[in-house]
């Protein structure tokens, strides 16, 4: 199939109207010392075949092992009907919405996705859309930044029960601004960040708080007592929610009694598959108040001249604006044109059922493990749908077993929690049934009797 | 919300974290949805259904196979946090399209970490930052930008506390190298360039610019955004750039999905490979291995929290693949070839182009700053193009913030297109003349007419039930 029209006649033709005798003519400007070089050791182009003949060859070396990791990426059902809609050459070819009048569907559905947003967070408003969690997180921050002018520290308080990635990303792009991320403890108990904590913290200049909910432990946060705590001291409360948790657990519009000020998290929980981590999407909230200061998109229904209902980005949510213009100001529309749908599809109680059912089934796994000698739960606090355990054994010889026998039996923490000793987070979705579920469980019984004894003979490839 | 969960209980968790209300979601049946939302979506006009877009930020044609392989669904369901024993497929997809780019640029070293264009201009100043810092050359507080560049261009510098010196520019929209020299000292962290230029035209001495840059002792950042305007004829490594951004969506197809996601990837010279975004994927033997912030101390480290935009990566892996090395070249000459054939026809029916006297590169900026016919801005000439099925941005031509239209027709457009698109501006020249007031109502054919502009200030942005 070419990729490209034009016969030669066409060529010749186009190439006498410019008045080039060849197609390198036309490059002429480009200095004859730099050479032409390029492109040599790159590969001569395969047909469809071919390639999907390699393509579908490697997707076969990652098999489909049974999933327990969860740590910011969950592996949920996504009705058929979500990705034949997203993927519709009329929402997946359309053009970026500069002109308001072609775009229509894509608008209407951006509002539509920031209404169903904000029903869930319980937020004023929220914004068409932004990278990733952790890009929303950043761009979260620096909103309480410019908007806290109570404030001149740029002191961010920051729970390390927060998504450690986040917390990476979140430092990497915001040092550079003499912004200071503070990290709160957690309670080696609980899990949770205490409220305590923060009594440090009373009378100095703070930015804003960071919520996480539930936090990277799984482990659910005092958000209330959190939140009324910044309330009460000028410090602005940025949420970190996940988006399908909120279908069941208090939302950050209503937290401390004032509500959250900014809320942020990642978006892939409605609708996007895990794909190795992208692409996902960030989506950001605020009181109506902050509009100004919020990135990204967003979209408002309007008028057309005649006065008909129509729909445009609204100039507030310029890119291009100085008091907004952020790195993070793209937007994921394909993601969001599937969480949309996901949205319609589940509604609020579709929702609120498969949290539970994930919830479930994650305390079913931790029972079950739980029974194995040697491993117990490593928090004492309520958790929702992810649990971190305690094993007797270096996580990571226990994890490499069970890879082997196609089970990812949770996320290794002893790279960024080494003082938790050999634990791992594990997270059951609706997804895992008791099956796989009761194989885990055998699997590592079976793993720690035997490593506690010998290693596993058995090991995956390419490890 | 209890009672609602029939079967799967919450009952372990304490009421007050319980959300007290349902959040009230609409509460459809699959039919409704599907048949909303495919309504919604023909309220769309989209390249694949028939909308010819000439917009800058052109993307090329998206196949249909890198959707379906993308999709397969070992693809979809691997977690980003897989083992490398169950990720050596993925992997090496990501090994190999780091290859291309290294290929396509000539750079010794690239990362797919960046989301999209924006975070790989972050990422190329923030390198640039980390390669003084390790110099301990504290001094050099300055980024230039010549002033042609898009207003958000700054912002990346000064997200990484750089402060911002504008560099004003020759008479073709180039740095000129006299006034260079006298912006560069020892203050000069680096100088953000576009080339091919945001003027659209090629910068002929980017090859003494960066002599001069790294004599000052500063670096060479290229926005490589317009790369398939000159790939397989220029290398960025040849002409002294020590870093270079790509947006994906661009020469490697990646699609549009009616604003992103997008993809993007930077490339290095020697002396910024330590500092690269991480992660990215290395070949030992046969094996695939991660090269996290822990492996490579010395990174910018990462900007999302797993792997940037993974899956458009695998599109634009098997849209490159199945484009190869011919391909990829005849796509840099048949945008060239098309983008001076349409200036030369518009220039021909009387148009306006900037720097006529200069080559085009691969797009064409037409300056309808004085248009004929009363009060028609150029504003109303794109809006009348969406009833000839064209779609083109107004944009602001900097420094002077000028209206313009910026036409970037791709390899993939044909003469045909293109002469049509000709007909139809000289067809709206003679509305403006003749009948100015359809010109300045226009579009008639979309599913909305022209927007209220007065109106937007009052747009409501959530739905609610009271003012549904």
């Amino acid at each position: 199939m070419p990729f490209f029209p034009h016969t030669e006649a066409e060529v010749r033709e186009m190439l006498n109207a410019v008045g080039a005798n060849s197609i390198n003519d036309l490059f002429d400007e480009i200095p004859q010392n730099l050479g032409w070089g390029g492109l040599a050791t790159f590969p001569a182009a395969r047909s469809e075949l071919e390639v999907s003949q390699l393509m579908s060859a490697r997707a076969r070396l990652d098999g489909a092992p049974s999933c327990f990791i969860g740590a910011g990426a969950y592996d949920h059902h996504i009705p058929a009907a979500v990705w034949q809609i997203a993927t519709r050459d009329e929402f997946y070819s359309a053009c970026t919405p500069h002109h308001a009048e072609a775009n229509q569907g894509t608008l209407q559905l951006i509002y539509e996705f920031q209404s169903m947003m904000a029903a869930l967070t319980a937020m004023d408003l929220c914004n068409g859309s932004l990278h990733d969690g952790a890009s929303a997180l950043v761009a979260a921050i620096l909103m309480a930044v410019r908007v806290n002018h109570k404030s001149v520290s740029r002191r961010i308080l920051v729970p390390k029960s927060l998504h450690p990635a986040y917390r990476r990303v979140a430092d990497n792009i915001l040092h550079h601004q003499g912004i200071v991320l503070e990290q709160l403890p957690y309670d080696a108990k609980g899990g949770h960040t205490d409220p305590a904590v923060l009594q440090g913290y009373i009378g100095q200049d703070i930015t804003a708080l960071v919520i996480p909910q539930p936090n990277f432990f799984g482990v659910l946060e005092e958000a209330d007592a959190l939140a009324g705590w910044a309330q009460a001291n000028n410090v602005l409360t940025i949420a970190v929610v996940n988006p399908l948790a909120l279908s069941v657990l208090s939302p950050p519009g209503s937290w401390g009694g004032q509500g959250a000020d900014i809320c942020c998290g990642e978006g892939q929980p409605l609708g996007v598959p895990l794909s190795s981590g992208g692409p996902y999407f960030g989506f950001l909230g605020c009181r109506r108040a902050l509009l100004r200061q919020m990135p990204g998109w967003i979209a408002g229904r309007t008028r057309d001249r005649t006065g008909q209902t129509a729909y445009s980005l609204i100039p507030q949510a310029s890119d291009q604006s100085p008091g907004t213009a952020s790195i993070f100001g793209s937007q994921q529309a394909s993601a969001v044109t599937a969480a949309t749908v996901h949205m319609a599809l589940m509604g609020a109680e579709g929702l609120a059922q498969t949290a539970a059912k994930c919830h479930a089934n994650t305390r079913r796994l931790a029972e079950k493990l739980c029974s194995i000698p040697g491993v117990a739960l490593k928090f004492d606090r309520p958790v929702f749908h992810e649990q971190v355990l305690a094993l007797p054994l270096r996580a990571q010889g226990v994890l490499r077993t069970l890879a082997a026998h196609n089970i990812l039996g949770g996320l290794d923490l002893s790279r960024d929690y080494p003082e938790l000793g050999n634990a791992i987070l594990v997270c059951a979705t609706e997804r895992r049934t008791c099956e796989e579920i009761d194989s885990f469980a055998g699997k590592l019984e079976r793993a720690i009797r035997l490593q506690a004894g010998a290693p596993c003979q058995l090991q995956p490839n390419n490890w | 919300m209890r009672a609602a969960l029939s079967g799967e209980d919450l009952s372990d968790l304490p009421v007050r974290f319980l959300r007290k209300s349902s959040a009230g979601l609409p509460e459809v049946t699959e039919l409704q949805a599907v048949k909303h939302y495919t309504r919604l979506s023909r309220r769309n006009l989209s390249s694949d259904t028939g909308l010819n877009s000439l917009a800058s930020c052109t993307f090329n044609y998206h196949p249909g196979a890198a959707l379906a392989l993308a999709s397969l669904p070992e693809f979809l369901v691997r977690h980003p946090e897989a083992p490398e024993g169950h990720s050596q497929g993925f992997m090496a997809c990501v090994y190999d399209l780091q290859e291309l780019i290294k290929a396509v640029t000539g750079m010794p070293g690239a990362s797919l970490a960046p989301a999209a264009g924006a975070q790989c201009e972050f990422a190329g100043i923030a390198m640039i930052k980390a390669y003084h810092d390790a110099r301990n050359d504290a001094d050099r507080t300055e980024i230039l930008i010549p002033e042609t560049a898009q207003a958000a261009a700054a912002v990346p510098a000064e997200m990484c506390g750089y402060s911002v010196r504008k560099l004003p520019v020759g008479s073709e929209g180039s740095v000129d190298v006299a006034i260079l020299e006298n912006f560069l000292g020892s203050r000069t962290a680096g100088l953000m360039l576009t080339n091919p230029s945001t003027v659209a035209v090629f910068a002929c001495n980017t090859e003494a610019i960066a002599g001069l840059v790294h004599e000052a002792g500063g670096l060479l950042n290229c926005t490589g955004d317009n790369l398939s305007a000159i790939a397989g004829k220029n290398r960025p490594d040849d002409m002294g750039i020590d870093v270079i951004t790509l947006d994906l969506h661009k020469c490697f197809c990646a699609p549009r999905g009616g604003g992103g996601p997008g993809a993007g990837a930077v490339a290095v010279s020697e002396r910024l490979l330590p500092y690269l975004p991480a992660p990215m994927v290395d070949r030992e033997g046969d094996a695939y291995t991660w090269l996290d912030e822990q492996r490579r101390p010395e990174s910018v480290g990462r900007f999302s929290a797993f792997a940037g935009n993974a899956g458009i990566l695998l599109r634009a892996y098997i849209a490159a693949l199945m484009l190869g090395r011919k391909g990829m070249r005849r796509a840099a000459e048949y945008s060239t070839m098309n983008a001076s054939y349409l200036r030369r026809q518009l220039l021909k029916s009387g148009f306006d182009a900037a720097y006529p006297e200069r080559g085009v590169a691969h797009e064409v900026i037409l300056n309808l700053c004085c248009p004929t016919g009363e009060g028609v801005a150029t504003r109303d000439y794109a809006k009348r193009l969406l009833d000839y099925g064209v779609h083109v941005p107004t944009t602001l031509l900097p420094p002077q913030a000028t209206e313009c239209l910026l036409l970037e027709p791709t390899g993939a457009e044909s003469k045909e297109m293109l002469d049509s698109f000709v007909a139809a501006m000289r067809a709206i020249r003679d509305e403006a003349e003749t009948d100015p007031d359809t010109v300045r109502g226009a579009p008639y054919t979309m599913p909305v007419g022209r927007l209220d502009e007065g109106a937007l200030v009052d747009a409501d942005l959530t739905w609610k039930p009271t003012n549904g």
